[in-house]
């Protein structure tokens, strides 16, 4: 980790303003993404700007849906009784999330900010395009068990957003607030904020040098009433998924009014799969609709040498997940 | 007086489930680990590894590293002082490594050090570090022995020469050909690492140029000084190793590796002490591993299901310059009734660092093949799992011969039985459902040899009743301080809070180390040698004392138990040690003893003075010493997910007297748990083009969460042995792992039909082998 200089921000402008001033400034929220990397020379910043006195606070119902500030923990939004009641797929994408002691850290901010866990990239020792643009991607032929297989790129196969969080934001058409240097705030729906890697994996979101996420705002709908996140990975708890679904479902007599889903850890970024979803509605809520379903899902996957899995492993979680939604 | 004395007469606390006495130093935090301990003026030292794993340094700038505040020095290999010998030039080297790094500008394993920045503070050297620039040749690796450069070749000896790389029993080839029932099958065994929660460290105080203390993460305080005497040329008492806690080890902290060596250099070098510890990121490429290796096993049975052949080969990668594997065929030769057997290792060179042993080295890869081609064959013959092991039972050790000093295998798995429900499983694959999820039930043996030690112990019993008892061995957390302290409670008839034990220091009586699960039986016995000089002192002052009830009894007619000595013929007549020492004026009274554990302990005591020379198991060495248990689980495995989950665990062992119930019970749960991290989740990657893994730290590596782990039930059959040493104790801390793996893929067969042969069992793998057919 190299030396570095540290502000505390108590108004936005103030955090803004000093990130724009100093390209190797960084805002620091939870610190369990930053710190991390900088412990690992993967990111390198002169100053670090502390967001946590900003007032990006609260859990509260408006007219556009439930509104998080960027600055709640994990633990605590995942807990919260409008969340769980409302969109228990975000509650249950927080709490199936690393430990106990990060989700007490981490911020919803942060969390959907944090990078791959691609072990190349994390290493400086070796090349990655995503690191260090133009050095090439030993992924290709390497470790590749646990990256992409969907929206990848020759230059980088990586699940560029690792985490679960933002696969249940992405199905439930959450929008996130940003605010600039300026002091302007814009809205953009999550589906529209990851880039995917394509010749710049470095490149991972429409986030500018000098905007802060403010907020989370997700919609309230039937289907994110009844709404599931289903997490498979190597072990029980406190490790990133191999794959991962966020679905719900508005099912009215038997027959699908209204479908949500994503997928997580086979895109190089969260997977929303309006197919899989346009291809449900109007159908019955069965499992041979689901596993239909599910087929579109992966089509065009395009799996390496060790991570072939996914395929078969995606569509099973996303049939069992529809299915115990639908509750067949 | 009689009365009052038996009143305050401890019980026998040997065998009780006593809470650790080291516990509360432990939570309040007074107990200081290695990397914790800090003398005046310590100063802090960073490795800087390679990022390659094959080539020559061409080139190191240090120059911006130079400039941060509080560098003292950075070492290179051009300037690192040289030590006296080199590990090649040491004929009794005692560690799995023989490589030395920053010798020269040769690259030869990836995390190599290549530089120890020394500064003021941990901060600045680890900031210097990063800075180095280190510039290098680089060369194509090899891998591993998957790596199509990569030549295998027969190393004739392993680990150093010193086990055998061939052995042969019988006509194995022929046997296996004639068989009724046949079975083969390969078996691959992912790179494991250690991980202990505390990193190795070492702290290195000079005095003047003749005199060195090291604090030490060690597993054996008596190798790392032997180690260190050899390579800077010092007498062995110039040097004094200190370990007074180990947060687990599992063998990576019972070799001596170059971190150790490279701070006691750079220490006497800037002249101040040097503290170093390994990041989790260089735990990877610092203290060895488990090797990446791949078993084939050939069984040849009678139709009744009876062995008649083994024929085990196993490939395995190991370093440039070392032999070292492990001998994964100990296990295969003894557990069971078989005539004919082979075991060949084959190894190739790669661009990896010596792996070393792990927990259950050998035994724990081994049992996996051997235990889950006994589960095929039972269903190949439509046996019980148990009844095949039963027709295959050892009743003696095939291996060489000699009956065993005592096993209890066939109760275990009687108890184990009951105790699972063994009965009531489906003995049909893939028949049981809960909800979506397939269960099934497997089991498997363990076993683990007794081996060869000896240690010595000092006893000083103090007249106003406490005692201070020394023995210079390790604890890895499992339990010596504690267990240790109740032998020796036991041997004064003292309470336990009244004896002080202190281990871990090489000023201590030499003791083995915590290693080849050796350390308990080796220093009970050593402890009961010395009270037993204790007992002789006293007992002599006593005969000669008017106003002892022994005066003038001879000697050898006084026997002493929980501190009392008493008349053999008359025990009534007697009284306690203490009594007489307190008469003498005396302030203290020591002793001191060697403890035997295994084949040195029975040659003592069964093998003199024509005793019943014509029973055979009275000969020296008449004896095969093992210990023996079985493991039954429970798995639920989702066959659309890949998931297993281990629902229910049952382990069952017979390893002589138990020290401590609690501790005892605690390691046997640890080594089921670790079985199941290597059955389900460990796994390092080592990238094929780079030779370096992806995945060094604990977010990567994945080892067992609580969540993993079911509730684990273990017992222990009664068992005396009185051939392996004083007390009859066998080594427990790696028995509890073997067979554990095996155990898993049983139950895993049993509920899927599918047989899963590649370590460890993750999803991706289970969903492979549900889509090839049953
Ligand atoms: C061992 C481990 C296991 C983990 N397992 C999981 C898991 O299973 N699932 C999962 O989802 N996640 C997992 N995580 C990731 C964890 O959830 C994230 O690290 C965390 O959510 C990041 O939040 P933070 O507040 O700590 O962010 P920080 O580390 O403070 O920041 C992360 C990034 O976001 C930026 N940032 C932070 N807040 C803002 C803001 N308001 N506006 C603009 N930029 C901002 C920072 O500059 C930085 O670049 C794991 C992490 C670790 C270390
Ligand atoms: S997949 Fe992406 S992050 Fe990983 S090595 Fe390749 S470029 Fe780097």
């Amino acid at each position: 980790m190299n030396n570095f200089s540290y502000i505390q921000a108590d108004k936005a402008k103030e955090a803004t303003a000093a990130k724009r001033d100093d390209k190797s400034a960084a805002f620091i929220a939870g610190g369990t993404t930053l710190l991390d990397l900088m412990k690992l020379n993967v990111e390198n910043h002169g100053q670090l700007i502390d967001v946590n006195m900003l007032p990006f606070r609260g859990i509260e119902m408006t007219k556009d849906g439930l509104r998080i500030g960027a600055l709640e923990r994990m633990s605590e939004v995942g807990a919260h009784p409008l969340v769980k009641e409302n969109f228990p797929a975000v509650s249950e994408s927080l709490l199936l999330a690393a430990s106990a002691q990060l989700r007490n850290m981490a911020s919803i901010g942060g969390n959907v900010l944090q990078r791959t866990r691609c072990g190349y990239f994390r290493d400086t020792a070796f090349p990655c395009n995503k690191r260090e643009p133009g050095t090439g991607c030993p992924a290709l032929e390497g470790d590749n068990r646990n990256l992409a297989i969907l929206g990848t790129s020759e230059t980088c196969i990586a699940t560029s957003y690792p985490g679960d969080l933002a696969v249940a934001l992405i199905a439930l058409d959450a929008v996130l607030t940003l605010e600039n240097a300026k002091g302007k705030q814009r809205q953009v729906p999550i589906t529209k904020f990851y880039l995917l890697p394509g010749t710049t994996p470095q490149r991972e979101t429409v986030l500018e040098a000098d905007e802060l996420i403010v907020a989370v705002t997700i919609p309230q709908t039937a289907a994110a009433r009844k709404s599931k996140y289903l997490k498979v990975r190597d072990r029980s708890s406190y490790a990133y998924a191999l794959v991962s679904a966020a679905v719900g479902l508005e099912v009215q007599g038997g027959t699908v009014r209204a479908a949500r889903v994503a997928l997580g850890a086979v895109g190089a970024q969260p997977w929303r799969c309006f197919e899989v979803e346009k291809a449900l509605v109007g159908q019955p809520a069965t499992e041979a609709t689901f596993r239909a379903a599910a087929e579109l899902a992966l089509r065009g996957a395009k799996p390496r040498e060790h991570n072939a899995y996914k395929i078969e492993m995606a569509k099973n979680t996303l049939v069992r997940a529809l299915s115990e939604v639908a509750s067949v | 007086m009689e009365t009052n004395q038996k009143e305050n007469a401890p019980t026998n606390v040997v065998g009780k489930p006593l809470d650790r006495v080291d516990g509360p130093a432990k939570v309040t935090g007074a107990a200081r680990y290695s990397a914790e301990i800090s003398v005046p003026g310590t100063v802090h030292g960073v490795l800087k590894t390679s990022t390659i794993a094959k080539g020559r340094i061409t080139g190191i700038d240090t120059s911006r590293a130079a400039k941060e505040p509080g560098i003292l020095n950075i070492f290179t290999h051009e300037n690192l002082p040289k030590p006296a010998k080199t590990p090649k030039q040491i004929e009794k080297w005692r560690a799995a490594q023989s490589y030395l790094p920053m010798q020269d500008n040769q690259i030869q394993y990836a995390g190599q050090p290549v530089a120890l920045v020394v500064a003021t503070t941990l901060e600045a050297a680890t900031q210097a570090a990063a800075l180095i620039r280190v510039t290098y040749q680089a060369e194509t690796p090899i891998d591993s022995y998957h790596d199509p450069k990569a030549e295998l070749f027969d190393p004739q000896k392993i680990q150093q020469g010193k086990k055998d790389g061939h052995v042969v029993r019988g006509n194995p080839q022929q046997a296996y050909n004639g068989a009724a029932v046949k079975h083969e099958a390969t078996y691959v065994h992912a790179i494991n690492h250690h991980s202990p929660m505390e990193p190795a460290a070492t702290l290195a105080v000079w005095e003047g140029a003749d005199k060195l203390t090291v604090y030490e993460a060690s597993q054996n305080v008596t190798m790392h000084q032997g180690n260190l005497a050899e390579l800077l040329g010092m007498p062995r008492e110039q040097i004094r190793v200190v370990t007074k806690y180990i947060g687990g080890g599992f063998g990576c902290k019972g070799s001596f590796w170059p971190h150790t060596i490279l701070t006691v250099l750079a220490a006497r070098a800037v002249n101040r002490p040097v503290k170093l510890a390994l990041t989790r990121q260089q735990m990877f490429t610092g203290v060895g591993h488990r090797e990446d290796q791949e078993q084939t096993l050939k069984m040849g049975a009678t139709a009744e299901g009876k062995l008649v052949s083994i024929v085990h080969t196993k490939k395995a990668t190991t370093s440039p310059w070392d032999n070292y594997t492990e001998s994964n065929g100990k296990v295969m030769d003894m557990l069971y009734a078989c005539e004919n057997y082979s075991t060949v290792y084959e190894l190739a060179r790669a661009n990896v660092m010596t792996s070393v042993w792990m927990r259950a080295p050998g035994e724990a890869p081994g049992s996996f093949a051997l235990e889950s081609s006994m589960d095929d064959l039972a269903n190949q013959l439509n046996l019980d799992p148990l009844e095949i092991r039963l027709r295959n039972y050892a009743d003696y050790d095939h291996s060489n011969g000699k009956p065993w000093s005592s096993k209890s295998l066939k109760q275990c798995y009687t108890r184990g039985a009951e105790l699972f429900g063994w009965s009531k499983r489906n003995p049909k694959p893939g028949q049981t459902r809960r909800g979506k999820l397939l269960v099934g039930h497997g089991m498997a043996s363990a076993t683990y040899p007794v081996h060869s030690s000896q240690g010595t112990a000092r006893v000083r019993l103090f007249a106003d009743g406490h005692a201070v008892v020394e023995a210079g061995a390790t604890d890895l957390g499992t339990g010596t301080y504690t267990v240790m302290t109740q032998v020796s409670a036991d041997a004064l008839g003292l309470p336990p809070e009244k004896i002080r034990f202190e281990l871990g220091d090489t000023r201590l009586p030499t003791a083995p180390g915590s290693g080849g699960s050796v350390a308990a039986g080796t220093v009970a016995s050593s402890i009961m040698a010395a009270a037993e000089d204790v007992w002789d002192k006293v007992v002599k002052m006593a005969v000669a004392d008017k106003k002892s009830p022994l005066y003038k009894a001879k000697p050898t007619d006084v026997k002493v138990e929980l501190g009392r000595m008493f008349l053999s013929k008359d025990p009534k007549k007697g009284e306690t040690l203490l009594a007489a020492l307190g008469r003498s004026g005396q302030p203290d009274i020591e002793g001191s003893g060697t403890g035997k554990y295994g084949a040195g302990y029975e040659e003592k005591n069964f093998g003199q003075n024509g005793a019943n020379q014509n029973d055979d198991k009275q000969k020296p060495g008449g004896h095969s010493m093992h210990s023996f248990g079985a493991h039954f689980c429970e798995v639920e495995v989702d066959p659309d997910l890949g998931t297993i989950r281990v629902t229910r665990w049952v382990g069952v062992h017979g390893a002589g007297t138990v020290l401590n119930l609690k501790t005892a019970t605690s390691q046997m749960t640890g080594g089921a748990i670790y079985g199941i991290g290597a059955a389900l989740m460990e796994d390092t990657f080592r990238d094929p083009n780079f030779a370096r893994y992806t995945n060094a730290d604990l977010a990567g590596y994945h080892v067992p969460v609580n969540a993993d782990i079911p509730n684990i039930q273990v017992e222990f059959v009664p068992e005396t042995d009185p051939y392996i040493n004083y007390l009859g104790v066998k080594g427990i801390g790696e028995l509890g792992m073997v067979g554990v793996a095996a155990a898993v893929a049983n139950a895993v067969f049993n509920a899927t039909g599918r047989r899963l042969r590649s370590l460890p069992m993750t999803p991706d793998k289970v969903l492979e082998a549900l889509r090839l057919p049953a």
